[in-house]
């Protein structure tokens, strides 16, 4: 063959030199894309071992559906390691998902028939992935039998979510239970419910009822007006704007309000008489409230609401509904008034109200609600854990503090009576909320205990269940009776 | 049992890619008849490969078609390499069987996903083969391909003139002309000659009356791109001219200046490009809107992620589920079924062409092929980072696809020419050696 440019012989070490430092330059970028590709790779090594799992268990991903070929979905336990959710296989290999609770779970564990729901959704990957040692796994495959996927213990009370499944009896309505300290969800109980063993089988006459809702699970996606919950937001907005002289708030109560045309009653009319911020929070006093409704900064309002986790994402990990504050800047007296007492526009759903419970009882750090404890294999052994997370800082640790005395006060001297025990100190706050003209109104109770050293937070809304204090808070009694009597 | 099979062929897949690109490396620092051997062993691992992958899907699926069409393209390969052995006996044979590992995985990954784009793509792949049979003997002898630049620039502006004239618009940029029943994408041809262009231009003079000429005329082929939308091929034809001055004056302002550039052009194509805000936001946060579009980049995600490090299986996940999965993200769909393990591992097979690109360049003697060598290299390397970092979501996707692997006929088309003008410049580079009397080393 022959060389081509051999005949430039003039110039020779000219073009050597040329050579030489072009030659570093193409090392210099080789050099480069080779720290380049292994970021790259870097990258994806990282991706499979760190965020994998999370992004993977996703209901968009149809990929896990198909695990369900090779592998049997694990069951789901509580915390006590009762079987809430087990697949039976039939000796012609034909698979049942069982609920052995029946509709006691049905919104918090879910159903796993027609589509996944709740933590059979939230847990569907580690329900379908097997840990047996690779011994075990072959033993299975050769005997051509399917692997047993991985189980969840969940963080779900047994006794607490029965109780609190009984005592709401026939009514609508929903029941959260946290542990204040974890964030672990102890109950969670929405009414009315289903059978999930048979949901697939009854969905078109679920369908087809009307008014009911049966699927929705109420706890997480039920958005209600918070009534005289939401006092413990106005009272925190007052706290912020008064830090030193809210002590000396006075308010006299005839039992309604008057502000230009509009007047805001007390429940039943009462008339309270002198009040203390603390006795008017303790009483419900909506004529106080309104008022300091009306004294308060609009926008520190609309932000300590915010700042509350209404208008924003919740670390809540089932699909939730978000909160709403509405009220603007420019909002009318009447709206004021009504959103001071949680009327008008706002919105909450139990879980967001079982969640700033628990970030009062815990000095103002919410810990984000946790439903999963731990993944074991079919064997019992621990494959995964899921420490609790800190969701952060709601309010300042003494904030926590006032609103927790005032809280202790409310069921220690005024609405939530239901609660005095010698047993234990509860803290507390009822609501009693409109929503509809001539319908009773919806009973809300949020509150935890002890109050010293707090282990359970619990809201409970009963729709038209009438008072918060007779209606919802001796459901939250029972919830705590059992709770701390162990 | 049949799943037990299917099972255990997916680490024996993973364990050949992995063997293949060891060899792969460690051919560098191999002795002479050490090399021959690291060859031989790797074209025996190809056929492995080629061969099970196939077997499995024939097990899963049970259709003949597929016996067939491993059987026509193990005989391909096969005759492939036995002629151009005879053809071109000083070629590389490491950048050779790289080849056939790439189309290797391409068409087990496409017959995979779709047997009539398996076939059509393997038809093409052979046209491809033949036509540019003759390339890297041109490339060695012809020294007057250094003498045409005008002609390598008009044609380049030319075609993608032509593209954004009267071009066919797919996926929001216009990228192929139509004639008949034959659709082609010029934007693949002119990386090619447009790279020869850049490299006559500059074996010419680097004066700066030159490069500023030269430097008008490649802004003219970046800015047709990116009028037609097709901003990843912008994007590629901008870093090979970069690079290409770079390495023609050794001076480091180009980079930066280059560099600048980039993110300038970057944040203009933000502001005027819809489609571009769209990419990024997908990339940024593709689980706000999982439904529409954030859905093809999470569900290469799904993909690589439940794949996991060995994959599914071949029919063993949901490929399908991503949108121009046969494109642009054919990475995600190797990844899970064939593991990211060898998805990693084709990446480093890439990037082995790549340092052998590079390794050639600086063994040739004329600026001419020293810069044809770059040029095409950093145009390869830049569009294999550009199709893996979208699919794994480390860069907004561009859009680009994955040369040999992914489906495309010009682009299988330009990419044969592409290696075989690099084998052309090692051939050159042996002889040479050869007649001087030097042991060829590499």
């Amino acid at each position: 063959m022959k060389p081509i440019f051999r005949r430039r012989k003039k110039g020779r070490r000219e073009h050597k030199e040329g050579r030489q430092n072009a030659d570093r330059c193409i090392l210099g970028i080789a050099w480069g894309t080779v720290v380049l590709f292994l970021w790259l790779i870097g990258y994806m090594g990282y991706f499979l071992i760190v965020p994998r799992e999370e992004v993977i268990n996703n209901p968009y991903n149809a990929r896990l559906d198909g695990f369900a070929r090779s592998v049997e979905r694990g069951k789901i336990l509580s915390s006590d390691k009762t079987v809430l959710a087990v697949t039976e296989t039939g000796e012609d290999g034909s698979e049942r998902r069982l609920y052995p609770y029946g509709s006691l779970f049905s919104h918090g564990v879910g159903y796993s028939t027609r589509g996944n729901t709740g933590l059979e959704a939230l847990g569907n990957y580690y329900l379908l992935t097997c840990h047996l040692n690779p011994v075990q796994q072959l033993q299975s495959r050769l005997a051509g039998k399917k692997l047993p996927g991985d189980q969840i213990v969940t963080t779900f009370d047994t006794e607490l979510q029965q109780a609190a499944g009984e005592a709401l009896g026939d009514k609508k309505g929903a029941v959260v239970a946290l542990e204040p300290a974890t964030g672990r969800v102890l109950a969670m109980v929405s009414k009315p419910d289903f059978d999930a063993n048979t949901v697939e089988e009854d969905w078109e006459a679920i369908a087809a009822e009307d008014g009911q809702a049966r699927l929705v699970n109420r706890a997480v996606q039920g958005l209600y007006p918070p009534g005289s919950v939401f006092k413990i937001v106005t009272l925190l907005a007052y706290i912020r704007e008064h830090p030193l002289d809210y002590g000396e708030y006075r308010f006299e109560c005839t039992g309604s309000f008057q502000c230009e045309d509009y007047s805001i009653r007390c429940y039943h009319g009462t008339a309270h008489g002198s009040q203390t911020l603390a006795q008017a929070f303790a009483n419900s006093c909506n004529g106080a409230f309104a008022s300091l409704g009306l004294e308060l900064d609009k926008k520190g309002m609309a932000d300590t609401a915010e700042g509350l986790l209404f208008n924003r994402e919740q670390p809540v990990a089932l699909p939730y509904s978000q909160s709403r504050f509405l009220m603007g800047e420019d909002a009318g007296i009447w709206e004021v008034l009504q959103t001071s007492i949680g009327q008008g526009l706002t919105q909450m759903t139990p879980m967001h109200g079982a969640m700033m419970t628990a970030a009062v009882a815990n000095g103002g750090v919410l810990m984000a609600p946790l439903f999963m404890d731990r993944v074991e294999n079919e064997a019992g052994e621990t494959v995964k854990t899921f420490p609790p997370e800190v969701y952060g800082s709601l309010m300042s640790r003494e904030e926590a503090e006032i609103l927790g005395h005032m809280m202790e006060t409310a069921v220690a001297e005024g609405t939530g009576s239901a609660l005095r025990t010698q047993a234990y100190t509860a803290a507390g706050k009822t609501g009693s909320a409109q929503f509809e003209t001539g319908k009773e109104t919806h009973a809300w109770f949020t509150g935890y205990a002890p109050a010293d050293n707090p282990r359970i937070a619990v809201t409970v809304i009963v729709e038209e269940g009438g008072s918060g204090g007779q209606a919802a808070a001796p459901i939250a009694r029972r919830l705590f009776d059992i709770y701390l009597s162990r | 049992m049949e799943n037990l099979i299917a099972d255990a062929s997916k680490y024996v897949t993973v364990f050949l890619m992995a063997a293949y690109t060891y060899w792969n490396f460690r051919y560098f620092g191999a002795g002479k008849d050490r090399q021959d051997r690291i060859l031989a062993k790797q074209s025996r691992i190809t056929f492995l490969l080629h061969s099970l992958s196939f077997a499995v899907m024939f097990l899963k699926t049970q259709e003949e078609r597929l016996l067939l069409l491993w059987a026509a393209q193990a005989v391909f390969l096969w005759c492939f390499g036995a002629l151009y052995g005879k053809c071109y006996p000083l070629r590389s044979g490491l950048l050779f069987n790289n080849m056939c590992l790439m189309m290797s995985v391409g068409f087990v990954i496409l017959a995979r996903l779709s047997f009539d784009k398996a076939l059509r793509q393997f038809g093409i792949t052979v046209c491809a083969a033949a036509a540019t049979w003759l390339i890297p003997f041109i490339t060695s002898r012809v020294w007057q391909l250094s003498r045409i630049p005008w002609l390598y620039g008009l044609l380049g502006v030319g075609l993608l003139g032509a593209v954004y004239g009267a071009g066919d618009a797919s996926y929001g940029a216009q990228l192929s002309l139509r004639m008949g029943q034959l659709s082609m994408q010029p934007s693949e041809f002119v990386k090619i000659s447009f790279v020869f262009f850049v490299a006559a231009m500059f074996y010419k003079s680097t004066s700066k009356r030159q490069i500023f000429i030269t430097s008008a005329v490649s802004a003219l082929h970046v800015l047709i791109l990116v009028f037609s939308k097709d901003l990843g091929s912008a994007l590629i034809f901008f870093v090979t001219y970069v690079f290409m001055v770079f390495v023609a004056t050794c001076r480091w302002e180009f980079l930066v200046l280059g560099g600048l550039g980039g993110c300038a052009a970057a944040a203009a194509a933000w502001k005027l490009f819809s489609h571009v805000q769209v990419r990024v936001m997908a990339w940024k946060n593709p689980w706000a809107d999982i439904d529409n579009r954030g859905y093809q980049i999470t569900q290469s995600l799904f993909a690589i992620g439940t794949g996991g490090w060995f994959g599914l299986g071949l029919f063993g996940g949901m490929p399908k589920k991503i949108p121009v999965v046969e494109k642009d993200f054919v990475l995600a769909a190797v990844s899970e079924e064939m593991g990211a393990v060898s998805a990693v591992c084709l990446l480093l097979v890439c990037l082995g062409c790549f340092i052998q690109f590079m390794m050639t360049a600086c063994r040739m003697r004329a600026m001419f092929y020293k810069l044809i060598a770059v040029g095409l290299g950093c145009g390869y390397i830049v569009q294999v980072f550009l199709t893996a970092g979208g699919v794994i979501k480390f860069i907004p996707s561009t859009g680009v696809t994955l040369p040999l692997v992914s489906y495309g006929g010009s682009s299988v088309f330009s990419t044969f020419i592409l290696f075989s003008v690099i084998q052309g410049l090692y051939i050159l580079k042996r002889g040479e050696e050869e007649e001087e009397g030097y042991e060829a080393d590499f």
